[in-house]
């Protein structure tokens, strides 16, 4: 009963931030470029243009143009891409798979480093050891993306020649046209670089925000009450304290990994990794609006899906939570 | 020798002193009952006694001797196993004692598997049992609520039954009913009374109330400014009070107030730990202070039935 009423208020949520999207995608496209021109090249004479910009709609109100946009956006016809001659949502859903594993891995990365460390960090901030952590991630924060991901290639594929520093590698073909490359040799050792430095950006920040949370938590009663019913320090750490240590590290971090896929532009770019990202970049540089649009639109969905799912890890971990907006 | 024989204990927080000298026995199933105004370091010396002070908190001296062995420098793991087995503890608040993402059951067995080698369904049947112990209703499924799902009075009956899982020799209870609504305090107090006598576990009382302790405990610790500065029989110091503090303390209460004397207030405030004047900490209140009070700090030393710290408490009697 709160799954479905959450799962409908989220609905209508998303409803609403798609319509904002889409006005921002709709006015990229009214505002950036000549369709006509990228269309029919620059021959055709401008009484034929004014027929052809008629014929396409191109001359109704604003709010017509508008809800013909929406109603296609829709039927998932989010126009054709000038470049590829193919509809965009089918161009940008081909590099879907190559984001998402980048980000995966990226994910995976983070949290198995960032756990352990911040857990550590928290429980032992005066050690050598936690003080390294933190002088690191200072470090960490500060520097770009793409200093770091130039600094891996230089050392790993260009000095030491372990890691190749471009591409994808081998895919292996997945139902439903998914190429992977987690099933290859090839396609990890490509992942590796990529996802190093695509977690690096987060990875500082999680750390410090387990660290904070966690050092915040022992310091509660519960734990108190914990080391004075005489439990294992295992158990009073991991249990009592991560536990909750846990509930704003997801709020927070949900977020933080939906801002990863920004960041994918960036290191897609610089790795050539043929994702969505590489791809946005390009369709900017074509003035390829309906690319441009259709990714705004698909990564606009995937945050919508991301904290929605955040959500649900939240209150599966929090009992106190009834699903939020579910309350009655 | 008594159970639990506290010895000078000493707290430090840096240069600052929380507890100056905490000094106390507790024979097998005695109750002890510890007074001091908010701020005297009761809870401290709670934890203190399980050595349960945390950073940058520290155990600056003297002795905790449970058991023929000194909890102030047992190592970690003979000291957790004392904690929760033979010496447990309530706290204060019950809305914060218990974790929050825990149900109820979860933190019971943790409990006696911490101390027993024992399988869960041992584990739960011995949990629910003090649950029932306690009066908590419907106990097997109270043992699968999460603790908001429970009044404060119900959840304060909740970490009473955990504190009874091991059945400790002695259970600590800090002030157990100051956050609970007035109506159930009585209750919760009955009930841990009750408790210690039916099982003969001993319990260290700590309260502000001097009332509530002259009906529950055979002995009595008055703190003042973190330190023990009367200690003894219940029945021997409030008949008569060696310490200025103890009697002013007592002349404040209605009910001790058996000669139909005025009722009393004790001048001033405690002063913080941070703030603490020189000689004794009470003479800047005290109406017998001399010259010698400002200079010294006396000992806990035994007059009589009990043990005071003033200098004057032998010829006090004369004035009471
Ligand atoms: N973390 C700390 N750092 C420094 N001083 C502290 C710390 N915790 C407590 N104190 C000091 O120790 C003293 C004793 O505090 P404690 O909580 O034991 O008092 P109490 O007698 O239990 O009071 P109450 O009746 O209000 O519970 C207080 O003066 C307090 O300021
Ligand atoms: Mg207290």
């Amino acid at each position: 009963m709160h799954l479905l009423a959450f799962l409908i208020r989220r609905l209508f949520q998303a409803i609403i931030v798609m319509l904002v999207i889409s006005i921002i995608g709709f006015s990229i496209q009214s505002n950036l470029g000549d369709p006509l021109r990228e269309l029919v090249g620059q021959s055709v004479s401008e009484a034929e243009r004014e027929v052809l910009r008629d014929q396409m709609g191109l001359n109704d109100p604003f709010f017509t143009q508008f809800a013909r946009f929406i109603g296609n956006a829709v039927q998932g016809d989010l126009g054709t891409s000038y470049f590829f001659k193919k509809p965009a949502l089918e161009v940008i859903l081909d590099k879907f798979p190559a984001t998402f594993e980048l980000v995966l891995a990226a994910t995976i990365m983070i949290f198995t480093l960032s756990v352990p460390a911040g857990i550590y960090a928290a429980l032992h901030p005066k050690s050598w050891g936690a003080r390294l952590i933190m002088s690191a991630s200072i470090v960490g924060i500060s520097v770009p993306v793409f200093l770091t991901a130039i600094f891996l290639i230089a050392i790993f594929s260009v000095n030491l020649g372990w890691l190749p520093s471009f591409g994808r590698g081998d895919t292996v073909e997945m139902p439903w046209g998914w190429e992977t490359g987690f099933l290859s040799l090839d396609g990890l050792s490509h992942l590796i670089l990529p996802a190093i430095s695509l977690a690096s950006i987060m990875l500082p920040l999680f750390i410090r925000l387990i660290r904070a949370e966690m050092m915040e938590t022992m310091r509660t009663e519960y734990v108190r009450f914990a080391w004075a019913k005489g439990l294992h320090s295992k158990r009073v750490w991991l249990t009592h304290a991560f536990r909750n240590t846990l509930l704003p590290v997801i709020t927070v971090g949900g977020v933080q990994i939906g801002t990863l896929i920004a960041y994918t532009i960036l290191t897609e770019t610089v790795f050539q990794w043929p994702g969505m990202g590489f791809l946005f970049l390009e369709a900017i540089n074509r003035v390829d609006t309906p690319l441009i649009i259709a990714y705004i639109i698909i990564v606009g969905l995937i945050f919508v899906v991301v904290n929605t799912i955040v959500d649900l890890i939240y209150t599966l971990v929090n009992p106190m939570m009834k699903l939020p907006g579910a309350a009655a | 020798m008594p159970l639990l024989e506290v010895d000078n204990l000493e707290v430090s927080f840096g240069k600052h002193q929380a507890l100056r000298g905490v000094s106390f026995t507790l024979e097998k199933g005695e109750r002890l009952g510890i007074v001091g105004e908010s701020g005297a370091g009761k809870s401290m010396a709670a934890f203190a006694v399980i050595n349960l002070i945390s950073e940058p908190g520290r155990i600056s001296g003297g002795s905790v001797r449970f058991d023929g062995r000194d909890l102030a420098t047992l190592p970690p793991e003979e000291l957790r196993k004392v904690r929760g087995d033979r010496i447990a503890m309530i706290f204060q608040d019950p809305m914060m004692t218990l974790n929050p993402v825990l149900t109820i059951g979860t933190q019971m067995v943790e409990t006696l598997q911490a101390h027993r080698e024992i399988s869960f369904a041992e584990a739960r049947r011995i949990a629910i049992e003090k649950l029932d112990l306690v009066a908590v209703p419907s106990a097997e499924a109270r043992f699968d609520s999460y603790p908001h799902e429970l009044s404060g009075g119900l959840r304060q009956r909740v970490v009473i039954a955990i504190s009874l899982l091991c059945d400790p020799e002695i259970i600590i209870a800090d002030e157990p009913t100051t956050a609970l609504d007035v109506t159930i305090q009585a209750e919760i107090m009955a009930l841990l009374i009750r408790l210690c006598e039916d099982t003969g576990m001993g319990m260290i009382l700590i309260t502000h109330d001097l009332a509530v302790v002259s009906e529950s405990c055979q002995r009595l610790a008055v703190m003042y400014a973190g330190k023990v500065i009367e200690e003894g029989a219940v029945n021997a110091i409030l008949q008569a009070p060696q310490h200025p503090y103890t009697r002013g303390l007592i002349n404040a209460l209605p009910q001790m107030n058996s000669r139909g004397g005025l009722l009393t207030q004790i001048r001033g405030t405690m002063p913080g730990i941070s703030e603490l004047p020189e000689g004794c900490a009470f003479h800047p209140r005290c109406d017998f202070a001399n010259a010698a009070c400002k200079t010294a700090i006396p000992e806990l030393r035994p007059l009589g039935a009990q043990n005071v710290a003033c200098i004057h408490a032998g010829a006090l009697k004369e004035t009471v």
